[in-house]
């Protein structure tokens, strides 16, 4: 049987490549430079090996797609804290990519400590990308009432005045500090860990790979305690009434939206280099600004933690899909950042269309169509409306393109000329909608007094911009 | 592709509905007579609904099935209702405050994760509240009327536990643990863990010597609580109150003639229990539960009303129950012998009269003629032609009036 291996991209690749070197695999194709989602062993060249989000390799394991993982053990009991009876086997610590799961409040947010949190009367918002052990956390701490937003992720720019905690991976507390965030908990400690699932545990002999990984196995080491915090250094921050808070994207868009920005005559001081902070001053008075992935302006927005922000159609179209009664809305279109979405199909796969798909379903070649995307709301309701009748959508953090053919059969993507997905031997089926950035605003902070003329003057600005630029 | 029904879920069947109306009229007769009035509270309510009163366990809460509504944007999440009584106090407490006394009871099913999807994460219960009365012989009337719903199902042997939630909290706290081991240990108890109370070491002798009587002997007289307060020594101030209470309710069972245990360690079921906690058996298996809750509408932001409950869980009892299902005896198939409108029409009319004259009458529709004990033939013209599948005896009758003579005499 064939043995296969999922490897980690981002974040800890480097590191993961240096201990596959040195424990003898003899690894071709797995760098940051490399355009392949397989790379090859020459010493196993029977093992089959993909490169995904490291967040995506725990539910790939647990799933059974692969027999074995390396990634961090934040995403390991992110999936836990959800899924505790799943086929997922932590089986060897190795020791590098260390980081802390922190429970973060700011320092000017007037939380000290967990106990004042807990006896607070007011809702506790806490944003995260561990959003299972983020509730979890709020569960064991008894929160009376509580809201955990998910986020992509930029989790520290949140605290104090957009959410009143943070749970946040950081590799020290020297780090929080420089942020201005204070730790509340430490909930894990993170490093690498070899992971397997357990039926491959109990079936397939993987002795001769797992024997090459038991040098580089490592106790946990003991965490220094947190630091007592005398008091929180700040009061409240109170909520600026009068501020028209802007969120910015961050990622692919962020040049773009400099580029427009300053065209419409409005200066950013830190967005882009050679100064790149998360809250960039723009040249207006009463105009904060927060730098923030586009895929959580909608939600956020629609949570009133900000009162503008510049995103993507598609990301908004996601958010609609999922909560259809939303106050969020379209302002502008501001033209730039052109993409489509497609139904993109492995280029191997006999199907013309997505009609043809479903008949796979239909005979019994395929048991349900698996549809991986980011768009996990978009790719839901394309699947529902085009009758796939039995199919499962696979949330993914990017890479995507990984999953086809084999652990998936469908990919909702976006592409700009279609070259990539070329590149990686896929094809387009479907377009869906095309899509741009886009200024979106919450339909009942726009007609709040304090801030309509300051609103209504920045629509302006960047509507004349958006028109010219057409 | 067949379609199989959601791990962890169950089909109720004919002979299982059969069942389950009979306990659930059975049930709603008690109740009625006792003056109880039925509710039902939404299969969906807020998160924050069990966050907010502190009184479902984390693990509980990590069971739920929670997820965001369609306009959950604001990352408030609905569950769908994982027990019945929180629920009914918030029923109360939005519609119903202000009545002296409310005496209300519910069939609903209830959702908990449970992890192997071998038993059922959707569970029936037959429940009652009393909300506003803070005396032992509210708790009684539970008692009883709990009791008389299991006697008319015909489940018994028949046992009752009690139990007392603020014994063994005043016990843990008399003990010397802090507060966030007392939750813990209450917690494990709740959650059937009988045996960690007796755990516990203490220094106190008189104390240990009590925690002995409690935890190990199954009192069934008020005289076992009295025994216990002469050994408690220096303990017992605090814990008085509570046995008190427990003996009172006691006393009266003991009036009554019903038998009871008083089995400490076998409180369970959750957290906002505050005083006497009763457990039900039918022929060894615990098939209901329930006990006083003063705190909850408090917890629920309501003002102080004393309330108690219990609920009787479906499930088990279906297991025990006999079905009530009508007999062959009273099924009659009618089968027109001209398959046009007139023959069918007056097929049609027959079945009404039949039934009307509580007889299960149904049209031949081809189904197979056993399981039925009259079949009766209906000519364009003629006399009807009736046979008796019991005996096999073949006669022709000309009208309606006196084939049921002849039905009526036969059964």
């Amino acid at each position: 049987m064939k043995l296969r291996l999922a490897l980690p991209k981002g974040r800890i690749m480097g590191e993961t490549a240096a201990l596959l070197e040195r424990a003898g695999l003899g690894l071709l194709g797995y760098e940051e430079e490399s355009r392949s989602y397989r790379p090859s062993s020459t010493r196993f060249p029977d093992l089959f090996l993909k490169v995904f989000q490291e967040k995506d390799i725990p539910i790939q394991v647990a799933i059974g797609n692969y027999d074995l993982g390396i990634c961090g053990l934040d995403w390991v009991e992110e999936l836990l804290a959800k899924y505790p009876s799943g086929d997922l086997v932590k089986l060897a610590n190795l020791g590098y990519g260390k980081s802390s799961l922190y429970v973060v409040a700011s320092r000017y947010g007037g939380f000290s400590s967990l106990a004042q949190v807990k006896d607070g009367f007011e809702t506790v918002r806490i944003v995260s990308e561990y959003q299972n052990l983020a509730e979890s956390f709020a569960l064991r701490l008894r929160l009376r009432r509580f809201k955990i937003l998910p986020i992509w992720g930029a989790a520290e720019v949140y605290p104090p005045e957009s959410a009143d905690l943070a749970l946040m991976a950081e590799t020290s507390m020297d780090r929080l500090d420089g942020l201005d965030l204070v730790p509340l908990a430490r909930l894990l400690t993170s490093s690498a860990f070899l992971i397997a699932n357990r039926k491959s545990l109990a079936n397939a002999d993987m002795s001769e790979l797992l024997k090459s990984f038991r040098p580089f196995e490592v106790e946990a080491e003991e965490e220094p305690p947190l630091p007592s915090i005398a008091a929180a250094r700040g009061e409240k921050a109170p909520q600026d009434e009068k501020r028209v808070r802007l969120a910015l994207p961050d990622g692919h868009q962020q040049h773009p939206t400099m580029e427009f920005l300053e065209r419409a005559g409005l200066r950013l001081h830190g967005y882009c280099e050679p100064l790149e902070t998360r809250r960039p001053t723009l040249g207006l008075p009463d105009v904060s600004v927060k730098v923030i992935r586009p895929q959580d302006m909608p939600l956020q927005v629609a949570n009133e933690n900000f009162d503008l922000a510049i995103t993507g159609q598609d990301w908004l179209k996601d958010h609609l899909y999922r909560f259809p009664k939303s106050p969020v809305e379209e302002i502008l279109n501001l033209g730039f950042g052109r993409v489509s979405v497609v139904a993109v199909v492995s280029g191997d796969l006999a199907v013309r269309n997505v009609m043809d798909l479903r008949e796979l379903v239909k005979g019994g070649l395929i048991p349900a169509v698996r549809v991986a995307s980011e768009y996990v709301n978009v790719a839901d309701r394309y699947a529902r409306d085009r009758h796939l009748e039995r199919y499962k959508v696979i949330p993914t953090w990017g890479a995507s393109e990984a999953f086809l053919p084999e652990d998936a059969d469908l990919l909702i993507e976006n592409t700009q000329s279609g070259e990539t997905l070329n590149r990686h031997n896929l094809r387009i089926i479907d377009t869906l909608f095309d899509s741009a950035a886009c200024l979106i605003g919450n339909t009942k902070t726009l007609s709040q007094p304090a801030k309509k003329a300051k609103i209504e003057h920045i629509i302006k600005v960047i509507g004349e911009t958006a028109i010219k630029g057409r | 592709m067949r379609v199989s029904r959601c791990k962890g879920m169950r089909d109720l069947l004919p002979d299982d509905m059969a069942k389950f109306r009979h306990i659930e009229e059975v049930f709603q007769g008690c109740c009625l007579g006792w003056g109880y009035r039925e509710v039902r509270t939404p299969t969906l309510e807020y998160l924050h609904l069990f966050t907010a009163t502190g009184t479902l366990t984390p693990a509980m809460l990590g069971r739920v099935y929670s997820f965001l509504d369609w306009d959950g944007w604001s990352g408030e999440r609905v569950v769908l209702r994982p027990e019945g009584t929180i629920p009914t106090a918030r029923l109360y407490l939005e519609n119903l405050e202000g009545d002296d006394l409310c005496k209300l009871f519910y069939v609903e099913n209830t959702f908990t994760f449970e992890e192997t999807g071998e038993e059922s994460r959707e569970r029936w219960q037959c429940g009652a509240e009393l909300m506003g009365s803070g005396q032992p012989w509210a708790d009684v009337e539970l008692v009883l009327l709990a009791l008389e719903v299991l006697e008319r199902l015909g489940v018994g042997p028949l046992e009752v536990r009690l139990s007392h939630a603020g014994l063994i909290k005043a016990l843990l706290a008399e003990l010397g643990l802090g507060t966030a081991e007392q939750t813990e240990i209450w917690d494990q108890m709740l959650e059937g863990n009988v045996k960690v109370l007796g755990e516990i070491e203490t220094e106190d002798a008189d104390l240990k010597k009590a925690l002995a009587l409690l935890l190990d002997v199954k009192g069934s007289s008020p005289g076992f609580l009295e025994n216990a307060k002469v050994l408690l020594g220096k303990a017992l101030v605090r814990l008085e109150p509570s046995i008190d209470d427990l003996a009172s309710i006691a006393q009266l069972l003991d009036a009554m003639g019903y038998p009871y245990q008083i089995d400490i360690p076998s409180g369970r079921g959750f957290e906002y229990y505050t005083g006497v906690m009763f457990g039900f058996y039918a022929a060894a298996r615990r098939v209901g539960g329930g006990g006083r809750y003063d705190d909850l509408i408090p917890l629920v932001g309501g003002p102080a009303v004393p309330a108690s409950g219990f609920a009787l869980y479906m499930d088990e009892l279906m297991d025990l129950v006999e079905a009530e299902m009508k007999t062959t005896d009273e099924k009659v198939l009618i089968t027109p012998e001209e398959r046009d409108v007139n023959g069918l029409k007056s097929c049609l009319e027959l079945a009404r009269r039949l039934r009307d004259s509580g007889y299960l009458a149904e049209l031949d529709l081809g189904q197979r003629a056993t399981g039925y004990r009259w079949l009766l033939s209906v000519p364009g013209e003629g006399p009807f032609r009736l046979t008796d599948r019991k005996t096999g005896k073949r006669s022709e009758i000309a009208t309606l009036g006196r084939i049921m003579r002849a039905m009526g005499r036969s059964r």
